[in-house]
């Protein structure tokens, strides 16, 4: 094992040239599409820093475990590339193909030197692959990572586009909601009605559910809750829009609307908040 | 697997002190970014059990500690006293009861305002109460 | 003894809570208000709470407290200046302060209180409720 770890480490500084040159040339063409998209110079240096942390890592720790400390700077290295490529949009495989083309690269140089003698070609090839492997795995968990964090930044860019309070009149406000209300965005939404509400001094909030396709309990208890917080605050809450089917499922489920104002449409919600701020709406002279 | 970053232990045995475990509670939830609503949960439900603690378990210790399981970070808070103890633990979760002048709202609500609360209690031995809120 | 102050504003009192409020706080505050209630013959009370970071069920038992013992002397409670936060977790927590008015903050609060005594601002002496 000893001997196998040093003959290819030793191999892979020696001919480190001639292996950066083959490696690089069977990546670029793995990425034929996307050859544009790296400046081959940078891959070229970032693949020669690989190869250099590479041979140190394994030079001074077992090759079993990449987790190791030892490991530190070639992980690195690889999170990078990694990160960076998910968020420009490769695929997966793409990604990954940059530890597994090393490994075809380092397989042909172990070949052309120790192709005369088969069982330290198999001694070195097994263990190459294994933390080739490892590597390459690494690879693939660090991009699927990033593809969650890139799916979840935009999550919280659609709630905050989609829940818009809107100042309909001074001391009243409309809520719109539109598509599909889950527990999470409902939260994320009563809360900025409730910001809305200290911010802009409003008496009156009204939520219109107009939009919304279906209403599960989870939902509904958001709302009676939404409405309850509202009252501590001072202000009152109206729900409009309450779809013939909706107000069925909602009272089907069990859940008990009748300690809240609604009504089947925003105007007529907008008519009970004018009256509830004692005002009214005049027709001057003949329409 | 889990880890613990940071953790502090308070002797929680008057009113005065339970202001003092909620400001540390508070703290802690800044320090791992809770939002302010998830804050004000944190240290609400801190009240209530620290409160628990004083009127019916003569006080006890507040342990605040900050929890990594994996990438998932944490803030715990474990109230432990050596009171008389909790005869109906079933009972005592339930909505509305009391056995002091409460309303009833302290366990089953400290209880929805975490994520995760245990309870574990022996007559004459002490109460334990731990909850967990995940950022 | 650390006191809350209480200020006279016309037919009305007003607190303003903005400390940490620890239980004999909240135990004086109850007294000093219904005393206050008492000898100046207030018709109703505002408690500032914007500053408040949480209402626990104790201070919520004293927020309902002080809106029962003083609707006894014929007065109004109003809490004004609730947070968001502070409302969310106290309809998670299962507090709804039933019998207590609210409001968005002090000047609200004066308002619903003439309309509930139905004074205008300029008649704040002597009118009965009536109920």
């Amino acid at each position: 094992m000893e001997m196998a770890k040093a003959n290819t480490i030793r191999l892979m500084s020696e001919k480190m040239d001639e292996l950066l040159q083959h490696w690089i040339e069977l990546h670029l063409t793995n990425l034929s599409l996307r050859k544009d998209m790296i400046g081959n110079e940078n891959l070229y240096r970032q693949s020669k820093d690989f190869i250099e942390a590479f041979v140190q890592a394994a030079d001074g720790a077992d090759l079993e475990d990449i987790n190791r400390v030892e490991w530190t700077s070639v992980r690195k290295i690889l999170a990078e590339i990694s990160t960076n490529r998910s968020r420009q949009g490769y695929s997966p495989s793409e990604t990954a193909s940059y530890v597994f083309t090393l490994k075809e690269a380092l397989f042909r140089l172990l070949q052309k030197e120790y192709g005369l003698q088969p069982d330290i070609l198999i001694q070195e090839t097994l263990t190459i692959s294994k933390i080739l492997d490892k590597l390459g795995l690494y690879t693939f968990e660090t991009y699927s990572k990033a593809r969650e964090e890139v799916i979840y930044r935009q999550q919280q860019e659609m709630l905050e586009l989609s829940t818009p309070v809107i100042r309909l009149w001074d001391g009243i406000l409309a809520l719109p909601l539109i598509g599909t209300l889950d527990s999470g965005r409902t939260q994320v939404v009563m809360e900025n009605l409730l910001r809305g509400i200290l911010s802009t001094n409003s008496d009156v909030a009204i939520l219109d559910i107009s939009g919304v396709p279906t209403v599960d309990t989870l939902v509904a208890q958001h709302i009676i809750k939404t409405v309850s917080a509202a009252r501590l605050m001072g202000a009152e809450c109206i729900i409009s829009g309450i779809r013939p089917e909706i107000a069925q499922t909602i009272v089907q489920l069990g859940v008990d609307l009748s300690m809240v104002k609604t009504r089947a449409t925003l105007a007529g919600a907008l008519k009970l908040a004018l009256d509830m701020r004692k005002l009214t709406i005049v027709q001057i002279g003949k329409a | 697997m889990e880890s613990t970053v940071k953790s502090d232990t308070l002797v929680v045995k008057n009113p005065q002190e339970i202001i003092l475990a909620r400001q540390k509670v508070r703290e802690y939830a800044r320090l791992l970014g809770f939002n302010l609503v998830d804050q004000t949960k944190l240290i609400t439900a801190t009240s209530e059990l620290a409160r628990n603690m004083v009127e019916y378990g003569g006080g006890g210790i507040v342990v605040i500690e900050l929890i990594y399981v994996r990438e998932h970070r944490g803030l715990r808070v474990t109230f432990e006293d050596q009171g008389p103890g909790i005869a109906d633990l079933e009972m005592a979760m339930q909505d509305g009861f009391t056995t002091g002048n409460g309303l009833g709202h302290g366990l089953p609500g400290a209880k929805r305002l975490v994520n995760e609360f245990e309870i574990d209690s022996k007559i004459g031995v002490g109460t334990r109460v731990s909850l967990v809120r995940w950022v | 003894m650390e006191r809350i102050p209480i200020i006279k504003m016309g037919p009305f009192l007003l607190v303003t809570i903005q400390v940490d409020m620890h239980d004999r706080l909240v135990m004086a505050l109850q007294e000093d208000l219904t005393e206050l209630v008492s000898a100046t013959g207030a018709r109703g009370v505002l408690i500032d709470i914007s500053s408040l970071d949480m209402v626990d069920s104790y201070i919520g038992r004293m927020l309902g407290g002080i809106a029962s013992i003083t609707s006894l002397m014929n007065a109004y409670t109003v809490v004004v200046g609730m947070q968001p936060a502070v409302a969310i977790t106290m309809v998670e927590l299962g507090i709804s302060l039933q019998g207590v008015m609210t409001a968005l903050n002090v000047e609200k609060g004066m308002d619903l209180l003439r309309a509930t005594l139905m004074i205008s601002p300029d008649q704040d002496h002597g009118i009965d409720r009536e109920e």
